[in-house]
């Protein structure tokens, strides 16, 4: 017979052990898991994805009845729920051009739908927006819903939710993707609250469950110290938002061709619930570091706004923009929108050159995805090492210059 | 003017460790804190109680022990405490624990709710915009700044590229960033009466009048399915020789993968 012990300092109260397994758990008035059933099938499953392993188990559990016999294999996909089958992306545009994110979630998009074997549509909202119907399809939408209105022109919580709902609702999609930008995180709750769909934010990986039809959503929680598998059983459509720059694109393909089918959300002016005064446009960097190809970052060891002098001269004989950690926007080194990690910008480089930097997991979550990582540090069991291509042990004041020099010298460079 | 600000307590996750052995999170004595925006959210309210007049009513989803974080907030200057609490709650994800916030804001009287951007333990800043849903007002998310008049709040909304200036229409929502403003130290006046004199009002699921199906993990949509450790990558190659040897080395190599040209 099994023991299963709880240490209740350690519990969170994170629920994962109830929804594993309710028959072995359950939550006291204080959050805290207790035991329901020492000997219940499930208990192992709580206990091993207990997130801050608060759940021991002794003994062997012996279920009060023999279990029901294992179900032969399932199909290959599991049916559609309801009437919802396919995919969607909704489309963000601003000022008529396309984000990169919008096109990194077509090519996932594209991923999910071939696995399911369902097509994949992206929802384009805008005023005069029609041209970009195109690309969406050379990026790989099978179809494109077309919805225009001078009310939504600029982007607005209330004309937006107010006409995705009514495509979600006629079109039934089983996914629908979203950006996690300050669009997409601002739309996407309040379609979710509206149809009682569930949403997931944040995501950084998206992958199918073939047998139980079902998007498995990966994102990192507390702080990034920890990465969790979201999904949405039994309401659809299943929604996530995305992070930018961590989803491949495709390929632009001009000869792809598809339908644009003109959806008419029929918003009245009380669908209007805000109203846009102004729109500021601020220095290009914030953006830039996203789409950046290279990137020299800098962190503590840096020293200081001088030292990041070295930096930025390496920065520019490759043509490299520059960031850094979350250390050195606190010092006041460098501007908070420059700041690469989990709570600054995730990016996805063809080249991140780390330097004097610890490689904290905040940091990691946001360059970990770099296509090549050179680290440089005088630590040689500096975390960063641990994601790094290449290290070099060493002060980077003493690298980085000769690194210029041996650049210079083989003529490479912006 | 009545103002509701929502506030979350939460594990300080700056303090949070991993066991690279287990995978698990180490919690040993993490505190647990007022949610960092929260507590711009906050400043904010109170800093419109001062101009305009009105009450600040800080309302927490939470157990028990979560009566510290209405304290903390109390002490800032806060007017009224609410600690929504009931084992019905448990296990909510942001649509269940939007919907519970909702139905218990109703039971007030509000001109403007005020939350902050995210919690730093789950960062998914869903249940702002899930809550003026709830409630169906105006939301206008990662503010900047605020300004108001009749009957109207104008605010700006950062964007990547810069912001956008928002006008909406009492009652609404907002959801607040850093930026925004500096959180006030409690006075030591504050923490006296916040801890010797303040009440705080416990409301259950049945007080609110919440349909139990709706609520905890009956109402949640997502389930987590699993949690681990992030992966290290690993076979990285660290580069021997004296500084010269090494720069030569890294930019050939860089050079045979194509990455510089």
């Amino acid at each position: 017979m099994a023991q299963i012990k709880i240490d209740e300092d350690a519990c969170i109260g994170c629920s994962i052990c109830v929804n594993k397994c309710p028959d072995a758990y359950d939550l006291n008035d204080d959050q805290k898991a207790i035991v329901k059933n020492h000997n219940a099938p499930c208990a192992q499953i709580g206990a091993d994805d207990c997130p801050v392993g608060a759940i021991e188990i002794t003994g062997e559990i012996v279920p009060s009845e023999a279990p029901a016999p294992v179900a032969a294999p399932a199909p290959v996909v599991a049916q559609p729920t309801g009437d919802y089958k396919g995919v969607m992306v909704f489309a963000e545009q601003r000022g008529g051009e396309i984000k990169k994110v919008t096109i990194e979630l077509l090519g996932r998009g594209r991923g999910l739908a071939d696995d399911l074997g369902v097509e994949l549509s992206a929802a384009l909202m805008g005023h005069n927006v029609e041209g970009l119907a195109k690309e969406l399809i050379a990026r790989g939408a099978d179809k494109v819903y077309l919805i225009q209105d001078a009310k939504l022109e600029n982007y607005n919580t209330g004309g937006y939710a107010t006409a995705m709902s009514k495509l979600i609702n006629t079109e039934k999609p089983e996914i629908v993707l979203y950006g996690a930008t300050h669009i997409g995180r601002d739309l996407a709750p309040r379609i979710a609250r509206e149809l009682h769909a569930g949403l997931t934010a944040d995501c950084t990986e998206l992958t199918i469950d073939l047998e139980q039809r079902l998007l498995l959503q990966t994102r990192p929680a507390f702080g990034g110290n920890i990465m969790a598998t979201i999904m949405c059983p039994n309401h659809r459509p299943q929604m996530s938002t995305v992070r930018p720059g961590i989803m491949k694109e495709m390929d632009a393909d001009p000869a792809k061709t598809g339908q644009v089918i003109n959806f008419d959300a029929g918003l009245t002016d009380a669908d209007i619930t805000t109203r846009i005064i102004e729109i500021i446009k601020e220095k290009k960097s914030v953006a830039g570091l996203e789409d950046a190809k290279f990137i020299v970052s800098g962190g503590r060891g840096v020293g200081g706004a001088d030292g990041f002098k070295t930096i930025q001269a390496l920065a520019d004989v490759l043509g490299a923009e520059v960031g850094g950690s979350r250390v050195a926007v606190e010092k006041g080194w460098i501007s908070k929108d420059q700041q690469v990690g989990q709570t600054g910008k995730s990016v996805r480089p063809a080249l991140y050159i780390a330097c004097g930097i610890s490689g904290s997991i905040q940091h990691r979550a946001g360059m970990q995805n770099a296509d090549f990582i050179v680290a440089i540090n005088k630590d040689p069991n500096a975390q960063i090492f641990t994601v790094a291509d290449i290290g070099i042990v060493g002060d980077l004041f003493d690298v980085l210059p000769k690194l210029i020099n041996e650049l210079k010298a083989a003529n490479i460079g912006a | 003017m009545n103002i509701i600000v929502c506030i979350k307590q939460v594990p300080d996750t700056t303090d949070v460790k991993i066991d690279p052995k287990t995978g698990t999170l180490i919690r040993d004595g993490v505190p647990s804190i007022v949610n960092p925006d929260d507590k711009h959210a906050v400043e904010e309210a109170l800093r419109l109680k001062e101009k305009f007049g009105g009450k600040v009513t800080a309302l927490c989803m939470g157990p028990p022990q979560a009566d510290d974080a209405l304290r903390e907030v109390s002490a800032m200057g806060v007017d009224d405490l609410i600690l929504l609490s009931d084992r019905a709650f448990a296990g909510a994800d942001t649509w269940a624990t939007s919907y519970a916030l909702g139905e218990a804001i109703k039971k007030a009287e509000y001109d403007l709710v005020i939350c902050g951007r995210e919690a730093i333990d789950g960062d998914t800043a869903q249940i702002g915009p899930q809550l003026a849903g709830c409630l169906d007002i105006p939301q206008i998310t990662y503010v900047k700044n605020v300004e108001m008049g009749d009957g109207k709040i104008l605010c700006e909304r950062a964007l990547e590229d810069g912001y956008e200036k928002i006008e909406a229409s009492l009652p609404a929502l907002i959801t607040v960033i850093s930026d925004l403003n500096k959180p006030r130290y409690p006075s030591v006046g504050g923490i006296v009466e916040a801890y010797r004199e303040k009440e705080v009002k416990v409301w259950n699921a049945e007080f609110i009048g919440a349909d139990p199906e709706l609520l905890g993990l009956k109402g949640s949509p997502t389930e987590v399915r699993k949690t681990f450790a992030p992966e290290p990558k690993g076979d990285g190659e660290i580069l021997q020789g004296s500084t010269d040897e090494m720069a030569k080395q890294l930019v050939t190599k860089l050079v045979d993968k194509n990455i510089l040209r």
